[in-house]
């Protein structure tokens, strides 16, 4: 039966999938939605997650959402092909992983979320960004990669030395993120700069972020 | 050397992974942080949490943030005492239950935070509260409400038949939400009040929720 992910290809949450099933090897089918249509906010799709939102994963009867709860599931039902995302074999590694994958969560996205749907996003909806909202989440985030800029001068990536699911979530904000005016808050912090240079040039992401265009409507 | 857990008892975050050791019967030690001093915003706090944040778990070498991380870690960890919180036995539930973790994190939680923030905080520091982010949030946590309310007809928890983390992870801020004016959210949806009932007399939230009371300052 295989892999079904229903999402889209430029969506930041459908891509965090993506690059995870790129990254352990994984085949699977892409099963695109109509969003501009309005489709993940009808029945059929509300049985599959009924807060109307891709991406969505199916495994055999298993129906999963969430982008985070769904990379961290292929992390571990995968845990031994491809790259090692959770550090499973060292407990108190994979515990650091967990915190870093939480900061994603916690401090990094709800700063640099609204960032991206103002300057990319409203002005394709024909909604007037907000310079109010920019500017403080622009603040928000920048103590945020304070802390990065910190942590990633002494360790290579995010949870250690290796690549792990924490870096991996951030990929798509990012990519967008480095699209707009406000590249500068990963540019000007050389080692925030320089983690970022190396997991974007990882081949999952570059197969995913080659497909990740926002089209006018 | 033990388990310790910096935080303060009427933290909304701390009472959650207070509410965690609790379930597994786990010994643990308990250090006030000066949190009105500001003592999690200097050195030596921050060399624990960079980000300046209650609470923290140390287990031996091992320095940990995040609730949620902290939580995960220590249901994992523990896997095999006390209340099985992630169903570790059974690939699918266990996958079910981090959709409903993530649920919590990226659905309740930003919807319910700033009614809190609003109802009891803003006060504290000696500002008015703001009623137009009370009645947004109210509108969002109330559709968030109403996917609770059919799932929960479905299931007696959130993940399914069984108490797990995902319930776990709402009871704090859920419990200072019902001293709120907005408490009917929950209490006019009889499965969520139900499911509210249950998850909040359990004997070690009731452990947790007598120390949870805000003193003006």
């Amino acid at each position: 039966m295989g892999l079904k992910l229903y999402g889209l290809p430029m969506s930041t949450c459908t891509t965090r999938v993506l690059t995870c099933l790129h990254e352990k090897g994984l085949e699977f089918e892409l099963v695109p939605i109509n969003l501009f249509g309005g489709e993940h906010k009808q029945p059929p799709f509300l049985e599959k997650n009924p807060f109307g939102q891709i991406p969505v994963l199916e495994d055999g009867d298993l129906t999963l959402f969430e982008s985070r709860a769904i990379t961290a599931y292929i992390a571990h039902k995968f845990r031994d092909s491809g790259c090692d995302l959770i550090r499973h074999g060292d407990d108190n590694e994979a515990a650091v992983v967990r915190v870093w994958v939480e900061a994603e969560a916690q401090q990094y996205s709800p700063a640099i979320q609204p960032i991206v749907f103002q300057c990319l996003v409203a002005p394709r909806i024909g909604k007037t960004s907000d310079q109010k909202i920019i500017d403080e989440s622009v603040e928000k985030l920048g103590s945020v990669l304070d802390v990065y800029e910190a942590r990633l001068s002494k360790t290579k990536y995010l949870a250690g030395d290796h690549f792990t699911l924490a870096d991996l979530h951030h990929l798509s904000y990012t990519f967008y993120l480095m699209k707009t005016p406000y590249a500068s808050l990963v540019e000007s912090r050389p080692h925030v700069k320089a983690w970022w240079e190396d997991i974007s040039a990882r081949p999952a992401f570059v197969k995913v972020s080659e497909n990740m265009k926002f089209e006018a409507k | 050397m033990g388990l310790k857990v910096y935080g303060v008892p009427m933290s909304a975050c701390t009472a959650r992974v207070l509410a965690c050791l609790h379930e597994k019967g786990l010994e643990f030690e308990f250090v006030p942080v000066n949190f009105f001093g500001g003592e999690h915003k200097q050195p030596p706090f921050l060399e624990k949490n960079p980000f300046g944040q209650i609470p923290v778990l140390e287990d031996g070498d091992l320095t940990l943030f995040e609730s949620r991380a902290i939580t995960g870690y220590i249901a994992d960890k523990f896997k095999d005492t006390g209340c099985d919180l992630i169903r570790h036995g059974d690939c699918n539930k266990a996958a079910v239950v981090r959709v409903w973790v993530e649920v919590e994190a990226q659905q309740y939680n930003p919807a319910i935070r700033p009614i809190l923030y609003q109802c009891f905080v803003v006060p504290l520091i000696g500002k008015t509260s703001d009623q137009k982010i009370i009645d947004e949030s109210l509108e969002k946590l109330g559709n968030v409400l109403d996917v609770y309310e059919a799932r929960l007809s479905k299931t007696k928890y959130l993940a399914g038949d069984h108490f797990t983390l995902a319930d776990l992870n709402h009871l704090s801020y859920t419990f200072y939400f019902m001293k709120t004016p907005y408490a009917s959210l929950i209490e006019s949806r009889p499965h969520v009040k139900a499911w509210w009932e249950d998850i909040s007399s359990r004997p070690a939230f009731v452990k947790v929720s007598v120390n949870m009371k805000f003193e003006a300052n």
